[in-house]
């Protein structure tokens, strides 16, 4: 067994055992969910049933939340004593930090198939063939992945878990000022020039067009390169923060 | 010649911004010996173990551990070593067992074998008992001894220890110093760093005394006791006054000073020549000294005697 698959086993049990970053990552999305259709859904005018409208978003939401679970662990590990043994068991930074994504994946997984299966008990339905299906769920996880390194970095580049978490927070600005919970153009002019050309809006019009049989368009590739980019400028930045913290 | 070596750094120099931790630090460690690194806080003991453990880069200088260049043969290095720290490297929510089976993992043991090499280091730091408890449920004492298992799991043949004992209450700090002299007993190197005199004195064949970032003396315990001084002269004023002015006088002599029973020692040689001539200079009006004691000196003289040394410097410029 590879030293990536052994990071990645001890990060998954670390999820395992802390109830609160669990029940963050599982339960959360599931509450939002539920927030938003029955309390704020009421009043939106969308056309379309609205749980049909916010499951993408929820998801959106669900990866920034869990994305703090990766950010305090990280920077856990860093402040703690754990990453000089892990280095010098010559394990490299990158290793340890893989290990914490695929946790964070591996729970967003099991979150959002949570979120589908209560979806469609109060009303959710797709129209979507397997493919569309695959594909949704291939953006979403790369979505989440770029996420989670984005999460690594700020855990990196903070000096205590309570401030990664705060950074974190900061995400979710990005969630809610886009088109994931209403359509841009209900809101003020002067916000809507961002929210509509965020990447959090890419990619929810990308899952929601897979998910309810419209057309996608170049929103995928927009959404693909949106991700493609935070995920390569993340794991730049963790790699230099990495560097600068074991100098 | 090097290969009797088990750690050995010539001129080794670290800064972080402008702060200059490390100014040119040279050691020698044979192997199978135990050498403790003695010094106050921010000395640089820290910043020279992490060099040598190869988790930092000096900025100048080169140094070789278990016959390996820290740089150029970083991993054979890290094959050779461990590196026990003053933060526990230990996951809180793991098991102590589960820590010792991860860390056999990453070092390349198989599951059954990482599984065999826990059962045995818990059996020999009598850890059993909590071996399926989470860390986070251990004393202080227990989780230092975890850490230090966890280290030994890849069977190194050259241990660094960061302030083994500082934060351990007087039985767990005996119970550590048994296990590093077990551990020495097995012929394995042990480079150790410690402020307490009495736990280099105990633990280590040969003390180097570190102080703002260089080696102010290296020797045996008692090369270091008899370079400094082989004895103590303790003057004792009748009043707070005269206890002043023999220190002023006195200045960068006094190793010692008791304030309440207004005494300050200096070092000496022990001969009435020395020892008169002292106390015409503490006294030379014969009214500020009420009495005093010779006798051997100790660890705690040596090492305030050395650390002093660069402030003296300052002082004149």
């Amino acid at each position: 067994m590879s030293d990536a698959l052994i990071m990645t086993a001890r990060s998954l049990r670390l999820s395992v055992r802390s109830p609160d970053a669990l029940l963050t990552a599982l339960l959360l999305p599931v509450m939002l969910m539920v927030v938003f259709v029955y309390l704020f859904g009421g009043a939106v005018r969308i056309g379309t049933g609205y749980v049909d409208y916010v499951v993408p978003g929820v998801l959106l939401l669900c990866a920034v939340t869990g994305g703090s679970t990766t950010a305090v662990t990280v920077c856990q590990d860093m402040t703690g004593g754990i990453i000089d043994r892990f280095r010098s068991l010559d394990v490299p930074g990158t290793t340890v930090l893989a290990g914490h994504v695929t946790a964070s994946l591996a729970r967003n997984a099991v979150s959002t198939l949570l979120v589908a299966a209560v979806a469609i008990g109060i009303g959710f339905r797709p129209h979507a063939d397997l493919a569309r299906f695959a594909a949704a769920l291939g953006v979403l996880l790369l979505f989440v992945a770029a996420v989670s390194w984005l999460a690594a970095a700020f855990g990196l580049a903070v000096r205590a878990p309570e401030a990664a978490n705060g950074a974190m927070f900061f995400l979710m600005f990005f969630c809610y000022a886009s088109s994931a919970f209403v359509p841009v153009r209900t809101m003020p002019w002067w916000l809507r020039g961002f929210a509509g050309h965020q990447p959090a809006t890419s990619v929810t019009e990308t899952i929601r067009a897979l998910l309810l049989g419209q057309p996608v368009g170049s929103q995928l590739w927009i959404a693909l390169a949106w991700i493609g980019g935070i995920m390569a400028a993340s794991i730049a930045a963790a790699m230099v923060l990495f560097r600068r913290r074991t100098r | 010649m090097q290969d009797e070596l088990a750690i050995q750094a010539s001129g080794l120099v670290k800064s972080y911004g402008d702060v200059r931790v490390l100014t040119g630090v040279d050691l020698a460690v044979p192997r199978g010996s135990v050498f403790a690194l003695l010094g106050p806080n921010g000395a640089g003991k820290t910043t020279t173990v992490r060099i040598l453990a190869t988790l930092s880069r000096a900025d100048a200088g080169q140094a070789r551990v278990a016959g390996f260049d820290v740089i150029r043969d970083r991993r054979q290095v890290r094959r050779r070593i461990s590196l026990t720290g003053q933060f526990a490297a230990l996951d809180e929510v793991q098991t102590g067992e589960e820590n010792l089976r991860m860390m056999g993992r990453l070092s390349g043991l198989s599951g059954p074998q990482a599984r065999q090499r826990a059962a045995e280091l818990l059996g020999q730091f009598e850890l059993t008992g909590a071996a399926a408890r989470r860390v986070s449920t251990y004393s202080g004492g227990l989780r230092r001894r975890l850490d230090l298992a966890a280290s030994l799991v890849a069977r190194p043949s050259v241990i660094f220890l960061d302030e083994p004992s500082t934060g351990l209450d007087p039985a767990s700090r005996q119970t550590m110093w048994q296990v590093i002299e077990g551990l020495a007993a097995a012929g394995v190197t042990v480079f150790l760093t410690t402020q307490y005199l009495e736990e280099a004195d105990r633990l280590a064949g040969r003390i180097a005394v570190m102080n703002a970032g260089r080696l102010v003396a290296e020797g045996t315990a008692a090369e270091l006791k008899q370079r400094v001084a082989a004895q103590r002269l303790d003057l004792t004023c009748p009043t707070r006054a005269a206890f002043e002015q023999v220190r002023c006088r006195l200045a960068d002599h006094v190793v010692h000073l008791d304030e309440t029973s207004l005494t300050a020692g200096v070092a000496t040689d022990g001969s009435a020549g020395q020892v008169r001539a002292l106390l015409d200079a503490a006294d030379p009006g014969r009214d500020l000294i009420a009495g005093f004691a010779v006798h051997g000196a100790t660890l705690d003289d040596v090492f305030l005697t050395l650390t002093a040394a660069p402030a003296k410097e300052t002082a004149h410029v």
